[in-house]
């Protein structure tokens, strides 16, 4: 039984669903001049500028992260590179209180939020200020003031979340609502599609925000799914959907917001698929040119959008070359002397290892722990982070 | 008091919980109108709205995705899984998600309100898929609290305190009892303690040890023990996660012997834990190895399912091999 009568034929008929093309919005063209018969949104210089010193921060600290993985400081580290605009462009159409449930390339929303590079260091190298407490790998952050979810790995579980999530906010009455990251590849997973049928079907105010970047890992976007990308999925859903240039951050700011009117006022979910590209590695531990050519990134290269934005500002006189040379120079000093900061802060206190796995540290566990504290005590040396927490105990 | 079954004791333990808060919320398959297949969210819908209890789409790894999400959001979502046996496509969500959330956020975030209430169990003509006891799996999860109830007024107790919890819980109900036990429940929201097993009959030679559906059998078998004279002391372990290693522990080293019964397959079931754990804490007091009694091997038999259980026999004969031993 479905709500709509369906036309009877008397043969065998098939379809593809090749009639729904989907097409892509675009604003702005990368000579930062806007599309002939495009209107940019209503964006104010403050917040202009909010959005694009958030992309420059990503990409600063994604260049300088990067290489202190590779001099040995940090053990991992994944970059934003290339997809700043639709992931910052996206959060910044939002409410500051609506709830971000992300996968884990989407520091960029963070950083637009008001995350302290301090406090992205902190996770990073999992000191004792660390939220996390150091329990995570680098990139799993999480802010509760800033309504972030901490990052798991497990990909697209999230994406569920989201929904049960943003029908408790649709409960609650108080006009927030979520957004979900994730990747094409992420989109595969069951997660994905029992997340959009629920939400379709209690009608919950949440945003899909697909990033198709291309590849997952090494797998590229066409061995992953036959169809035309991830937005024709919603069809099926009976979802709104809208494809956006991932590299244009006006249009990803403006399809966001309209999205987000949609979800908050009228209860309809909305699935976004930001095309874009992965420009850095999947993470420190994969190197692209075993399954791309050079030729390919430098394609998209060209459509840099940091760079397109910025030519948008300066057409706008709202930011000059020496706003920027004084910017980065500014930033790239911040962002090193407060790693420098973190990377020598200690490590968290040995208790965190059994905290937070309940409210409460059960009989068993405490047991555990109490084995564990006498044998850091035998062998203080061996355990050089830890022997000092557990002096003169019993 | 009234007279209740376990499952009308469930609905009232369901009831009582949302009628005291907003937050609490019942979904699942066919848990709206119809009141779930076996009818334990009778009533909740037409009382609370479709709002805070409803049907779910056929997905069960989206049913507890949604219901993580809920619960970190600071609802408190109640989500029903139809049958034990299909909890496992949200075995991700469960084992990876609900059990973490609070130890990788660095008690950021928690999931401390879900409650996953599923049937477990044989005894039913159920075959291999409506009839497994899957908590073994989730023991192994930290993070998680696992509580089976063995009667109505434990299953309203333990169901509001599991509600309750700060910690997400998996409620497995024996529904081989769902309309066989009877028995008066209090009216009124009472919890009972998760983490404490419950000694229900102090004995001397040998400690007897169940959870859920296995205690009526556990019952028999003791009855036709004593009628030979041996004395039983039985135990209802109540929680499996976190388990009270102390109440065991202490009872079997008055009694020197201990039977553990389950229904769930013998290799990697929770008895053995338990048996490693108190043969550490009683080693030199015990009279005899330590015997478990539990289903076979095998995925869950049709036919023979009575061959395959652990019923009153198998463990009256296991109580009697340990005193002799």
């Amino acid at each position: 039984m479905t709500t709509t009568k369906s036309k009877v034929v008397y043969s065998p008929s098939f379809t593809d669903g090749a009639e729904f093309r989907i097409p892509t919005f675009k604003l702005l063209k990368q000579d930062g001049k806007l599309y002939k018969s495009a209107k940019a949104p209503d964006l104010d210089k403050d917040k202009a500028l909010r959005i694009y010193r958030a992309m420059v921060t990503t990409r600063i600290l994604d260049e300088r992260m990067l290489a202190a993985q590779r001099q040995g400081r940090l053990s991992f580290y994944m970059q934003c590179t290339g997809e700043e605009a639709a992931v910052i462009g996206s959060a910044a159409a939002l409410d500051d209180n609506d709830m971000i449930m992300a996968q884990y390339r989407e520091q960029g929303a963070l950083a637009y939020r008001g995350f302290s590079i301090d406090e992205f260091m902190n996770q990073l190298f999992g000191n004792e200020l660390d939220y996390g407490k150091g329990r995570q790998m680098p990139v799993h952050y999480g802010s509760k003031k800033l309504n972030y979810m901490t990052i798991s790995s497990p990909l697209a579980t999230q994406i569920p979340q989201a929904t049960g999530y943003a029908y408790g906010q649709k409960l609650a009455g108080d006009g927030h609502c979520t957004i979900t990251y994730f990747g094409e590849g992420a989109a595969s997973e069951g997660d994905f599609h029992a997340a959009l049928n629920m939400a379709a079907v209690q009608r919950v105010p949440v945003i899909f925000l697909c990033r198709n970047n291309g590849y997952a890992i090494s797998t590229p976007a066409a061995e992953q799914f036959a169809a035309d990308g991830v937005a024709p999925r919603a069809y099926g859903y009976k979802m709104d959907v809208i494809r956006v240039d991932g590299n244009d951050v006006l249009a990803m700011y403006e399809a966001t917001r309209a999205a987000r009117e949609l979800a908050v006022k009228h209860n309809r979910p909305v699935l976004i698929e930001a095309m874009s590209y992965r420009l850095a590695a999947h993470s420190s531990s994969d190197d692209p040119s075993g399954y791309r050519s050079k030729d390919e990134e430098a394609v998209w290269r060209e459509k840099d959008p940091i760079l397109r934005m910025r030519l948008w500002l300066e057409s706008k006189k709202w930011w000059s070359e020496d706003d920027e040379k004084q910017f980065q120079e500014n930033m790239r000093r911040e962002v090193l002397e407060t790693m420098k900061r973190a990377q020598k802060r200690p490590p968290p206190a040995l208790e965190t290892l059994v905290t937070d796995v309940y409210d409460e540290v059960p009989p068993m566990l405490a047991e555990q722990f109490e084995k564990l504290k006498a044998h850091i005590r035998r062998y203080p040396d061996e355990y050089p982070k830890s022997a000092e927490h557990v002096k003169g105990g019993a | 008091m009234t007279k209740m079954n376990m499952l009308q004791a469930i609905n009232n333990a369901l009831d009582t919980a949302m009628a005291a808060d907003d937050k609490v919320l019942c979904f699942g398959e066919d848990v709206g109108v119809f009141g779930g297949v076996f009818r334990a969210t009778s009533n909740l819908q037409q009382k609370y709205g479709k709002s805070r209890c409803f049907n779910t789409p056929l997905v069960e790894q989206g049913i507890i995705g949604f219901a993580n999400g809920l619960a970190a959001q600071g609802s408190v979502p109640v989500a029903e899984i139809q049958f034990a046996d299909y909890i496992f496509p949200a075995f991700d969500q469960i084992v990876n998600e609900s059990a973490k959330y609070r130890y990788r956020s660095g008690n950021l975030f928690n999931v401390g309100g879900l409650t996953i209430r599923a049937p477990y169990g044989g005894g039913i003509a159920g075959g291999l898929y409506h009839s497994q006891s899957p908590e073994a799996y989730f023991a192994h999860t930290p993070g998680l609290k696992i509580v089976v109830p063995r009667n109505p007024h434990q299953a309203k107790g333990l169901l509001l305190a599991a509600i309750h919890d700060p910690n997400p819980v998996l409620f497995f109900e024996p529904k081989r009892l769902y309309r066989a036990s009877v028995g008066d429940v209090p009216d009124e929201d009472y919890r009972l303690p998760l983490g404490e097993a419950e000694i229900i009959k102090e004995g001397t030679d040998v400690t007897v040890l169940g959870w859920g559906a296995q205690m009526e059998v556990i019952d028999q078998a003791v009855e036709r023990a004593e009628k030979e004279g041996i004395s039983c002391e039985v135990i209802d372990l109540r929680s499996i996660l976190p388990w009270d290693v102390e109440t065991v522990a202490n009872s079997v080293l008055k009694t020197g012997r201990l039977v553990i019964t389950h229904e769930a397959p013998l290799t990697g079931g929770f008895a053995g834990e338990i048996a490693a754990t108190i043969q550490e804490r009683c080693f030199l007091y015990l009279e005899s190895p330590i015997a478990r009694v539990t289903g076979m091997d095998t995925p869950f038999p049709l036919v023979l399912e009575k061959e395959h259980l652990p019923n009153h026999l198998k463990v009256y004969e296991a109580i009697r091999e340990s005193v002799e031993f």
